[in-house]
Parts: structure tokens; sequence; C-alpha cells
């Protein structure tokens, strides 16, 4: 399978990034010669096998419904680009 | 003999005696890096003042009688595991300034028994490596020779553990991280079975391949440190819960009667020839030893890399949706409104083979191509794991080459990923099956550079790869070689 241009600009606006040309470029030819090298995925049959997603069998873990005290809230917003009364600050969403 | 150079139970043996003082060990060891560190680049962050503060307490503790096998031992930690209130960076932009606001699990585990941190070790971006060049805080050299890499992506570790810099360490693994640099260097590092060690606080790359694991000077630091790393933990849904065996009691019996499987499939044309020669040298010692070799077959063997490197990167586009310029890490405020903030701050803030992962994680996981992609690696996945299975039925362990060369220079690959990614051709098969594997020294190449060996044993079978690993390491001796790096 081999990516155009258009997807890729798709891709990246599904992922949260921009690039600038050049970077758009490079970054398709590359993706095309790892996805050129995927291919040989499909030549193998594999119907009929269920796919694996954990190595290890898993069922759901459930916990106690019950509040932990787990993290310092100062600790956390310390790390916070911008804050404002205890709360996360961000640009505006709503035009 | 400087304090510094010692194995982690030479040390414990001197500090129970009180014949050092842990402040003494750690100071050596800071020394150490003072003098090399602007050569290696092993470390992105030293904590000098909490280690200090550890060795302190660890010596009250010693002179109280309270001793375990880790107090007052100086250990380096890959900047990927959360130590609270310390800088956490992953090797990325975007982290440089995020300073972690709890312990992972591991860290505490190893706080409570008095362990000292000198520092945070180098590693490539978010672990996307194998040669720690993707960094943002510079590539890490390899001390066997400045010019080459170290491997990666927990790069920092194998080379800070290899040039005396630290006692011990831990690393991760998600594709080989821990194993292929730990041949590059010529030091042992285990990756323990998926669910053995509590993966909370370990900052998510790859969610179903992760582990962290020991990097040390021999099998014996190994099997001392997984004592303590192992275990369930309620706060890591994936953690299982089987009992933790004290691993150091299978070292010096015998292995006698073990089976050891060579899979053809790992002798792969265009491989180093010193590569072959070294692997199948220990093959022989290992029939020395009286273990019985069988060549075996994993025939999906080739399907690794493509299932790989598609399962890793989706799970990676999926878990970095969370630097987002807006509960912690770098803001960037160009633009206008919070998608246009969301896109510069990553765009700026992840380096180019991060944000060539999430790409292709992205793409793999979007309308269309989920079948032919993601669902197709899965089962892949499927298959290789029962290859695995199908072998370690008649075989306790499987013997192979840690990787296809010996460590390559920096540069070489820098601009090829596929060529990065075919680095990792033979340690990847073990995550993606959730298995335990080790690699340890096993020679050297002409040019000195380390050659390692890759076992690989069956989920919770580590001892398996300890044990026989431990009876290699003691009739080859390789591990007392050191690299000369002139201080």
């Amino acid at each position: 399978m081999k990516i155009e241009r258009k997807e890729v600009e798709h891709v990246a606006q599904l992922a949260r990034l921009k690039f600038k040309e050049e970077q758009l470029e490079m970054f398709m030819h590359q993706m095309n010669n790892i996805l050129e090298y995927f291919d040989k995925l499909q030549d193998l049959d594999t119907s009929g096998i269920e796919p694996t997603s954990h190595a290890v069998i898993m069922n759901n873990v459930f916990r106690n419904d019950a509040a932990e005290e787990l993290f310092d809230k100062d600790l956390l917003l310390k790390n916070a680009p911008a804050k404002e009364k205890g709360c996360f600050k961000v640009p505006k969403v709503i035009e | 003999m400087e304090l510094y150079s010692l194995t982690i139970h030479e040390l414990h043996e001197l500090l129970k005696k009180r014949e050092v003082s842990s402040k003494e060990a750690t100071e050596s060891v800071l020394k150490r890096m003072e003098s090399i560190d602007e050569k290696v680049n092993s470390y992105i962050t030293v904590t000098h003042k909490l280690a200090m503060e550890q060795a302190k307490r660890a010596d009250e503790n010693i002179k109280q009688g309270k001793v375990n096998t880790l107090t007052g031992i100086p250990l380096a930690i890959k900047d990927i595991l959360c130590i609270k209130g310390v800088r956490t960076t992953c090797g990325s932009r975007i982290l440089e300034n995020f300073i972690a606001p709890y312990d992972a699990t591991v860290i505490k585990r190893l706080k409570e028994k008095g362990a000292v941190f000198i520092g945070r070790t180098n590693m490539d971006e978010f672990a996307m490596g194998s040669s720690t060049e993707t960094s943002y805080f510079g590539t890490t050299r390899n001390p066997w020779n400045l010019d080459c890499v170290p491997g990666g992506s927990s790069g920092g570790s194998a080379a800070a553990v290899s040039a005396d810099e630290c006692i011990g360490a831990l690393g991760t693994d998600t594709g080989g991280s821990i194993r292929q640099p730990a041949a590059c260097c010529g030091m042992v590092g285990l990756k323990p079975t998926y669910g053995r060690v509590s993966r909370f606080g370990l900052v998510a790359f790859a969610s179903s391949l992760d582990q962290i694991g020991p990097m040390t000077k021999d099998v014996k630091d190994t099997a001392i440190l997984m004592n303590e790393i192992c275990g369930y933990d309620h706060r890591d849904s994936t953690s299982v819960n089987v009992g933790v065996p004290d691993y150091t009691q299978v070292l010096g019996k015998e292995v006698k009667g073990m089976a050891a499987g060579i899979p053809r499939e790992y002798f792969i044309e265009g491989m180093d020839k010193e590569v072959e020669q070294s692997v199948k040298e220990a093959i022989k010692v290992l029939e020395k030893l009286g273990m019985e070799i069988k060549e075996v077959s994993l025939p999906h063997t080739e399907y690794a890399v493509a299932g790989y490197y598609l399962i890793a990167p989706a799970e990676a586009s999926s878990n970095l949706a969370r630097y987002d310029g807006v509960k912690y890490g770098y803001r960037s405020n160009e633009g206008e409104g919070l998608l246009d903030m969301y896109k510069a701050s990553r765009s700026k803030g992840f380096g180019t083979e991060v944000k060539r992962r999430i790409m292709l994680g992205t793409y793999a996981l979007s309308a269309g191509y989920y079948d032919a992609y993601y669902k197709k690696a899965s089962q892949v996945r499927t298959l290789i794991r029962n290859d695995f299975e199908k072998v370690f039925r008649e075989c306790d362990v499987i013997v192979t080459p840690t990787t296809p060369t010996p460590a390559f220079k920096i540069g070489e690959k820098a601009d090829d990923p596929l060529k990065m990614y075919l680095s990792d051709i033979f340690t990847i098969p073990a995550n993606l099956a959730g298995i335990a594997g080790i690699s340890i020294p096993c020679g050297f190449s002409s040019r000195g550079m380390p050659i390692g060996l890759q076992m690989l044993a069956n989920s919770f079978q580590e001892e398996k790869l300890l044990k026989v690993s431990h009876a290699y390491e003691q009739h080859t001796k390789w591990y007392l070689k050191k690299p000369d790096l002139k201080t």
C-alpha cells in the first residue's frame, strides 16, 4: 500500500501534528518505505487466527469503588504550563 | 580497587561488614561520573542531593544492623521511571521540566530497601530507538568506543553500568531496549515476563509490550534486583499475581540435562560473522556444561519486525495523545485557540522519530486501514506466541544472538528508520510473545566491541535464564573485562 500526500496531511491532522513542507515530503517518503516493508505481512495467510492484543490472558480487574488519597493536587498542578484558581488554563475553545 | 567498580553483591558485603560506608561508595560513583560523563553522556540528570541524603540514611540503618541487599547501593534509573520530586524527562523536550508527582512502584520498592538513586540515565526519546540518538539531551556514547552507539533505548543505563558510573541500573524493554544495549555495552540485561514487574509510574510507550528490568555488571546482581522489583501490584491491572521466588537460589546449580533450543531463523544471511562465531562458541560451552542442544524452528520470526512496528506505534500514538500542553509538559503559545496550541506544542515538543511513530500508528489505526495493519499484526502476534509455545514444550531455554551486529557507528543508521528498526530483529519476538529474555556478554569482535548472547525462556521462567546465564558466565568470565576509559 502506498500513502498519498493528502493522506499524510489527514493523518497529521488526526495526530494533532503540523509539518513544514519539506518535513511532510520526508515523512511521506519514509512512511512509504516502511509500509512497503509491512506489505510482507500480506503474504501471510492469517485467516481464522485469533488476534492477540495482550501477551497475558487478561480478565477485567475491578477495585473497590472507594476514594483513595493518591496524589497531591498542588504537586500535580505544579507541572501545568498555565493554571488559575486550582484549574488548568487553556486558550479559548469556542469562537 | 575503586568502590565504583564493584558489583551490588560485592559492595553489599563491604557495607554489611562496615568496611566502607554508603557515603563513601556514593561519593566514589559521583566522582567517577564527574570525571568521565562528559565523554559518555550516560546521564540526563545527576541527583546528587537525593543520593547523599539516601546514603546518609542507609549508613544510619546499617549502624543499627538493618541491612538489606540493596541498602546503600548507588543505582542509576532510566529517565522514564517516575521518582517523586525529581525531573523525569523521557529524553524528550516535551517533558524537559516535568517533575514527577509520585514514585513508580519499582522506585517505591527500591526506596523501601534503602537503595541510593544517583541519577537519571539517558535514553531514546520516549524509548523509541535503538541507539539513544533520538534523545533531546544528546547521544550517549559507547564506553568501548566513543564513536559507536551504546544501543538503545536504555543506552544511558547500559553505558553507565559498563563505564562504572553506577553499581547497577534499571532499564525498560519494549522491543529489546534492555537486551540490545546490554549486548552493545558488554553487560547483563534482563527483560522479565510481561506482568512480572509493575508498570505503575513507568511512562507508557507501548503498554502491551513495555516491561522494566535490571541492567547489571553480572548475573548475580540481576537476580538480586529481580528479587526486589518483581511482584503483584494492584495499581497495574496487567500485573500478574504469581509468587516471586528468591532468584539467587538457582545460581550455581547444575545445568546438566537442561535443553537449549537453537532456532535456525536467528542465524540469517548477512549477519555479522564474528557475532555468529561467538554465539556458536557459546553454544559449545553450554553443551560442555552438560546441556542438550536442539535445533528448533520459529517459523514466523521474519514477520516479527513488521508486526512490532505496527503494534508499538499504534499503542504509542494513543499513549502519547496525553501530551497536549495542558496538564504538564511543553506548551507553545503559537497560533490562536486550543487546536493550534495542541498542534504547536506537540510539533515542537516531540522529536522526529517520535512524530514518525505517532504518524505510523495513527495511520495504522485510522478508518479503512485497521484490518490490513493493526488486526493483521495482532494475528501475527498470535502466530509468534504459538511458535514459542511449541518450542518451549521441548526446550528450557532458546539461545540466539542478541543483535545481528556489534554496536554500530553514531550516525550510521540515523537517517534510515527502517534500517534502524531491523537492528531489533532478534529481540522483538520476546516482547510480542510476552516471554522473558536476557542478554549476557559472550565475547568481543576483532575491533574490541562486545557481543551479546540472548537467552529466552517461557513466561515466569526467569529462574531458568538466570541459572544458565550464571553457569555460562562463571565458566567464561567475559564479564570481568572492562572498557578502557582514560580519565
